[in-house]
């Protein structure tokens, strides 16, 4: 008995034991499981809750375009703090204010604005921007419109544009009126075409051919054109003082524009049977093929002079060294900013910037085309006013000296 | 009528290219399009007389056993292998094609042969230039110094002064030129336009009246 006194005694304390463990356990567990659970709740409360729908909805015509379209901008959700509430927004049209809305685009999150791009123009459109949760539940602002696309005859945001451009042909015109009617007009010297004379006449005299380089660029970038004007005026000289001119192309419709304004030269001078086509001739497109072929003709044929006049890249440095090393005047003119070191370093004249587009009419020395030039002239004085003008008052407006900035938008319109 | 046909297609096309950037009107911008597909016509057929050109001048230098004959050989030579790959290949574009390896192979390796002088060529020019002989030749120098330092580390290791350095000749100076180069180009472009346009620069045409 006593055994089994004493056992069941023992079993009382081991369950007593177990209990009091329970106890204690249930103690320290039971907050974590009540927060674990709160923590569920909260979360699912969280997914359950709606996303706030993006307010302040608006659409205007999209302004200086050619139609069929609307920019819709909206006030971002508040609950779009970029923490993935709000996954994006979606921008629904339609012709009628409360049905037949269909899904015209959609933006991420943080973004206030879609450019619908798909409208008739002419016909009313209402619109509606939906909040996207992370369920790609929508939530819809309210309704916005009738609103129309229509198409612009005219961009108004490049009216600044306008009439800096009829302010500039109208100087050109003055100047080139006083030109025609015998004013004399001053032009400042330029070296590098004082020195072209020179540099034909070295040619001739050594008996060695002009190598006359026009750029790696098309017939639509006006600094071909310039080069092709340039090398009107040079080929008449070379026509002049019977000296072989050699001028390889890198485009073919620049080659055929050239073998025109070479040929023509030739017989204003007086010496149209001179003119031999092969001087003018393709080459290829390719740029270091380019760059060797004329390279080749450098060390092979050793012109005394090379002209280098256009649109240059990387090959600049490779032809002008070149140029160099075999002892050739070299004169350069180009608009390309980044190759101007290497011709200032390498040539012995280089004409910077708009010094190539005024080489035409220094060369020809025409009233008219100087005119022209004073006329670009008094532009660029204009223009310099205007930016000295926007410089002071930036400055003043960034110290806080002056409070308006009135000038500023005046200036930066466009 | 042999120069005024031309003036007058410079003068409408031109004027149209000029008010065409005011106009967003469909009907004038569809035109615009247009006329540039019309350039990139212009151009693939502008392929053949580049193409005519240039057997025509080796041709002749065949012909008359120029000098330096050997390389009209080698260059017409070539032009007939690549256009007879190109032609008789239909997958001439495919990589692996004869076309693709004579390109990747020969051209492409000859090419970034002719580019990598360049490095050398900077080497001498820069000799050149960099010899202080005039107040402007020295200041070129020493802000090339402290440029070229101040884009490596070895730059920043010397003095914690020289990146920073760099950044404004970079930056003020350098800009400064840059932008009033550029202002000068612009405006010489629209002039250059205008005068072509209107019909007072006529030197594209071989000059006079």
């Amino acid at each position: 008995m006593l055994g089994d006194r004493g056992q069941s005694g023992g079993i009382g304390r081991r369950a007593g034991f177990v209990a009091l463990s329970v106890a204690v356990a249930a103690l320290f567990l039971c907050p974590a499981a009540v927060s674990a659970q709160e923590e569920v709740e909260t979360v699912e409360l969280e997914t359950l809750l709606p996303v706030a729908a993006p307010t302040g909805l608006s659409a205007v015509d999209t302004p200086n375009d050619r139609g069929s379209s609307i920019n819709v901008t909206w006030e971002l959700s508040s609950d779009d703090d970029g923490d993935g509430v709000v996954a994006g927004y979606e921008v629904f049209r339609s012709a009628h204010p409360e049905t037949g809305f269909v899904l015209a685009g959609g933006v991420p999150f943080g973004v206030i604005e879609y450019r619908d791009s798909g409208v008739d123009n002419g016909a009313p459109t209402y619109y509606r921007v939906a909040a996207l949760d992370a369920d790609e539940s929508q939530f819809f602002s309210g309704t916005f419109g009738p609103v129309e696309a229509s198409i612009q005859w005219f961009n108004r945001s490049r009216l600044n544009a306008l009439v800096a451009v009829i302010i500039f042909v109208a100087s050109i015109l003055y100047f080139v009126s006083a030109a025609r009617s015998g004013k004399s007009l001053f032009i400042r010297r330029l070296a590098g075409l004082d020195e072209m004379d020179n540099a034909v006449g070295r040619a001739t005299e050594m008996g060695k051919p002009i190598l006359f380089i026009s750029g790696l660029s098309s017939v639509s970038d006006v600094a071909t054109i310039a080069a092709i004007n340039i090398l009107g005026e040079v080929a008449k000289k070379t026509a002049e003082y019977n000296t072989k001119l050699i001028v390889p192309c890198a485009d073919p419709i620049v080659m055929a524009v050239e073998q025109e304004v070479v040929k023509e030269a030739y017989a204003k001078a007086g010496r149209p049977d001179a003119y031999n086509e092969d001087d003018v001739f393709y080459l290829t497109r390719s740029q270091f093929a380019y760059v060797a072929g004329v390279n080749g003709i450098m060390v092979r044929q050793r012109p005394a002079t090379i002209l280098y006049m256009g649109m240059f890249f990387a090959e600049s440095l490779v032809l002008a060294e070149t140029g160099s090393s075999i002892g050739a005047i070299q004169i350069a003119g180009t608009d390309a900013v980044t190759q101007l070191p290497f011709f200032i370093t390498s040539c012995d004249y280089t004409l910077i910037g708009e010094e190539l587009y005024a080489a035409s009419a220094y060369l020809s020395r025409e009233p008219i085309l100087l005119g022209g030039l004073k006329g670009q002239d008094m532009f660029k004085l204009i223009a310099a006013v205007f930016l000295v003008v926007g410089v002071i008052a930036a400055t003043l407006t960034a110290t806080g000296v002056i409070e308006s900035n009135f000038i500023l938008p005046l200036l930066a319109t466009g | 009528m042999r120069r005024q046909f031309p003036l007058a297609l410079c003068f409408i096309a031109g004027l149209f290219m000029a008010v065409q950037y005011f106009i967003p009107h469909p009907t004038v911008q569809d035109m615009y399009e247009r006329l540039l597909i019309w350039l990139q016509t212009l151009l693939a057929f502008a392929f053949l007389l580049g193409t005519v050109s240039l057997v025509r001048l080796h041709y002749h230098k065949i012909r008359h056993r120029a000098d330096d004959r050997g390389y009209s050989w080698v260059t017409l030579l070539a032009l007939c292998l690549m256009i007879g790959l190109g032609f008789f290949h239909s997958a001439h574009h495919a990589q692996g094609s004869p076309f693709d390896k004579m390109f990747q192979n020969v051209q492409v390796p000859i090419e970034a042969t002719m580019f990598s002088l360049l490095a050398f060529y900077v080497a001498s020019a820069a000799f050149r230039a960099f010899r202080a002989r005039t107040l402007e030749s020295t200041l070129l120098l020493v802000a090339a110094c402290i440029v070229m330092l101040g884009r490596v580390p070895i730059g920043d290791m010397i003095h914690s002064s020289i990146p920073a350095a760099t950044r404004w000749i970079l930056e003020v100076p350098n800009l400064a030129a840059k932008r009033g180069i550029m202002i000068g180009v612009g405006l010489g472009m629209m002039a250059t336009s205008l005068k072509i346009i209107l019909g007072i620069e006529r030197a594209w045409m071989g000059g006079g009246d």
